[in-house]
């Protein structure tokens, strides 16, 4: 094959199997995959600029909406590094509270992710059990929390709601459900010839390249490394529950499945130890208006892998930097070693294996040198785009833009 | 003349394929989403589908050749269309017939699939380019044991007419247990056939958005629908004129258990369609052609020394 019989596969910024906006040029050969570029940034937010002129509580809620599937994770991070910060130990039934919540969305976020990827091969029906099966995780989520997704339980200082008997027994019922549907889907997983034809050897990251792309989460435990905040680095009330870390050899789609659905299974385990062994007391401390001085690095592990939280105080009610590394943003860097090799049919899927979080991630960076800085109107910037698609073969046709318009 | 009009254009011609493919579409819909747990859409979303379609704006890529993106999505109808004239719809007779239909009706049938292949190759879009090299690239691996699976009930019906091999399996129904291997054949061929999940590739929605039509939108894409409706009708009562053959003579009955023997088919389909994930190119390449056809292959050698041995 030479250089002529390659063409190159625009998938994204738009495209049906990706969630959310970014832009993957795959150059194919046949039907194989000899080379893609991974084109992240197209969801900038500003959110961690915005925190920057509010008071911590009102960051609160912003960082609850970084992700809309791991939102307790975020503030959960957040919420402890000011606590460290502030000196704050929170009541021993308030960091269960959170352990409970984080597990329930683990269980979520998971159950999202095996139906999207049953979307992504083509196998609609496990997309639908699955989720199906997450609204009754949600369910309960809204019954505890008041909200499917952004709970708003964690406060600095503790949690702002009380979990009674009635609700700890709903969910003990909802687990039981649940733990068989789990085992439906782990058999089916295990046994399914053509869930097993799409998922094996696809998207392979060995233990080697983990460690040197620094993959975090199920990509990295189903490549065999260990690697779980909640055993490394107890947070919450994780250093008083027994966590199993699920790991898996397969190092491949297929070992991130495996992965996902037996720790929704220890999620469980965890879920009931913790209704079992919940402490009495209060469920929050009073928390100062201003945080004193300092710089603070919080970790907790979101279902996508390691979240890391930096705050830096001065002292006052208003943060001085806040930046947030949600997990997927090191997962990219494996992204294209995994893609290139492969087939067309499994660029979705081994994409989606990642669990991605594009806007998560997305973050602006101005890179700046010798105190220069270019300013790019909204023409120049549309000349510059549709040169660089130029440039890689992509012939973005003429469309006419409005001229007279003001977008800003 | 009237009356070949009437059956060609009305019963059971192009107006009765037409609701029967709308209603198989709307069941087949129905069966895969209770299979999902769902309550899947109303009786006539097929039909609200398509008269929507029919009202909307068609747009023409520049790129593409208007003549040819015009004139495909009627040439997969009539070639679907046609095919069905040949085909038994109730009883054992169908409209027309002659000694060698069924190679027309094959004939026919792969003519949907070559025009959905141009149709993607004239719309110059990069994803309709490779999903019509996929349609093109699965025509080859499901035809060759469908079309041994559909011919080798022949062998021992000594006939190559649809009409004659019916006639011939309603008159001896026990040979039919002979053909098992070719039915089950015949079925995940024309799953194949259809370009339905497992084998959907060459319109796989999250890797080339929808293949071959990707370009196409309005009255166009509506006749396309209509077609691969047609189609779905046009292979089901071929598999059950050829395979399923019980009558009674009793008109009436025996349309009956036309639309019983043409869901049922349908009933298997959907399953498959539910119970399994899209296959690679390359894994539905091996599966029709390292097991598939070896079935078929098989199925003819053992109809051949059942043909020598009962003498027929």
């Amino acid at each position: 094959m030479n250089e002529k019989n390659r063409v190159v596969i625009p998938i994204g910024p738009q495209h049906p199997s990706l969630k959310e906006p970014a832009s993957f040029l795959i150059t194919l050969e046949g039907e194989k995959v000899v080379n893609a570029v991974v084109g992240v940034g197209y969801n900038h937010r500003g959110l961690e600029k915005a925190c920057e002129s509010r008071t911590y509580i009102q960051d609160l809620y912003i960082i609850e909406r970084v992700c809309g599937i791991c939102s307790h994770t975020h503030s959960t991070a957040f919420c402890q590094g000011i606590e460290e910060l502030a000196g704050l130990k929170i009541p021993k039934r308030a960091a269960y509270i959170r352990v409970i919540v984080a597990e329930l969305e683990r269980l979520h976020s998971h159950l999202l992710w095996l139906g999207v990827a049953g979307h992504e091969i083509g196998f609609d029906t496990l997309f639908m059990y699955s989720w199906r099966d997450r609204e009754r995780v949600l369910d309960m989520l809204a019954a505890m929390c008041g909200n499917r997704v952004n709970y708003g339980i964690n406060t600095i200082g503790g949690v702002r709601r009380d979990f009674d008997a009635a609700m700890l027994r709903d969910v003990l019922k909802m687990a039981d459900v649940l733990q068989e549907q789990l085992k439906y889907y782990l058999d089916l997983a295990s046994t399914e010839a053509t869930l097993i034809a799409r998922l094996s050897g696809v998207g392979k990251l060995s233990k080697e390249d983990v460690l040197r792309f620094g993959s975090v989460g199920p990509v990295a435990r189903a490549a065999d490394v260990g690697d779980d905040t909640r055993v490394k680095e107890p947070y919450a009330a994780y250093g008083e529950i027994p966590v199993k870390v699920i790991t898996d050899t397969h190092a491949d789609v297929f070992g991130r499945t495996l992965v996902r659905i037996k720790e929704m299974i220890e999620s469980l385990e965890i879920i009931r130890f913790c209704v079992k062994n919940l402490p009495d007391g209060d469920i929050a401390v009073k928390a100062p208006r201003k945080i004193p001085a300092g710089e603070m690095i919080s970790r907790t592990e979101a279902p996508r892998g390691e979240d890391i939280h930096f705050i830096r105080s001065d002292g006052s009610d208003i943060p001085e930097r806040i930046r947030v590394r949600a997990p997927t943003e090191v997962n990219w860097h494996g992204m294209r070693y995994m893609l290139e090799g492969q087939y067309l049919a499994d660029v979705p899927i081994t994409i989606a294996a990642i669990d991605p979080c594009y806007s998560c991630t997305d973050r602006a960076i101005v890179i700046r040198s010798d105190d220069q800085t270019d300013v790019t109107d909204w023409q120049g910037l549309r000349q510059y785009s549709i040169d660089w698609y130029q440039k890689r073969g992509v012939n973005v046709p003429s469309v006419k833009m409005p001229e007279s318009k003001k977008y800003f | 003349m009237l009356s070949a009009l009437f059956k060609i254009l009305i019963f059971p011609g192009f107006l009765f394929l037409s609701v029967y493919g709308l209603c198989l579409e709307s069941l087949d819909r129905k069966i895969y989403a209770r299979l999902q747990n769902r309550i899947g859409p109303p009786w006539y979303q097929p039909l609200a589908d398509v008269l929507k379609l029919l009202g909307k704006g068609t747009i023409i890529p520049a790129d593409a050749n208007p003549g040819m993106f015009n004139f495909l999505p009627i040439v997969s109808l009539a070639a679907v269309a046609s095919a069905f004239i040949y085909v038994p719809v109730w009883g054992n007779t169908a409209s027309h017939s002659f000694d060698g239909d069924l190679v027309i009706v094959l004939y026919l049938l792969t003519i949907p699939t070559i025009a959905a292949f141009l149709a993607g190759w004239y719309s110059r879009s990069v994803y309709a380019t490779l999903g019509s090299i996929r349609t093109l690239t699965q025509m080859f691996a499901y035809e060759v044991p469908m079309f041994m699976a559909l011919l080798s009930p022949a062998l021992i019906a000594g006939t190559w007419s649809v009409t004659g091999m019916a006639a011939f399996y309603s008159k001896h129904p026990l040979y039919i247990l002979f053909n098992i291997p070719a039915l089950f054949v015949a079925l995940v061929s024309a799953q194949g056939k259809l370009e339905r999940a497992p084998f959907d590739a060459p319109e796989a929605e999250t890797e080339i958005v929808s293949g071959a039509f990707v370009e196409y939108s309005g009255k166009l894409l509506a006749i396309f629908k209509m077609s691969m409706d047609c189609e779905l009708v046009l292979i089901a009562s071929l598999i059950s004129a050829i395979f399923l053959p019980f009558t009674t003579g009793i008109a009436v009955v025996d349309l009956l258990l036309y639309f019983v023997k043409t869901i049922v088919v349908l009933l298997f389909l959907s399953l498959m369609r539910s119970a399994m994930a899209r296959l690679r190119m390359d894994q539905l390449l091996n599966f029709f052609w390292k097991q598939l056809s070896l079935i078929a292959i098989a199925q003819i050698i053992l109809n051949l020394i059942i043909r020598s041995r009962l003498a027929l």
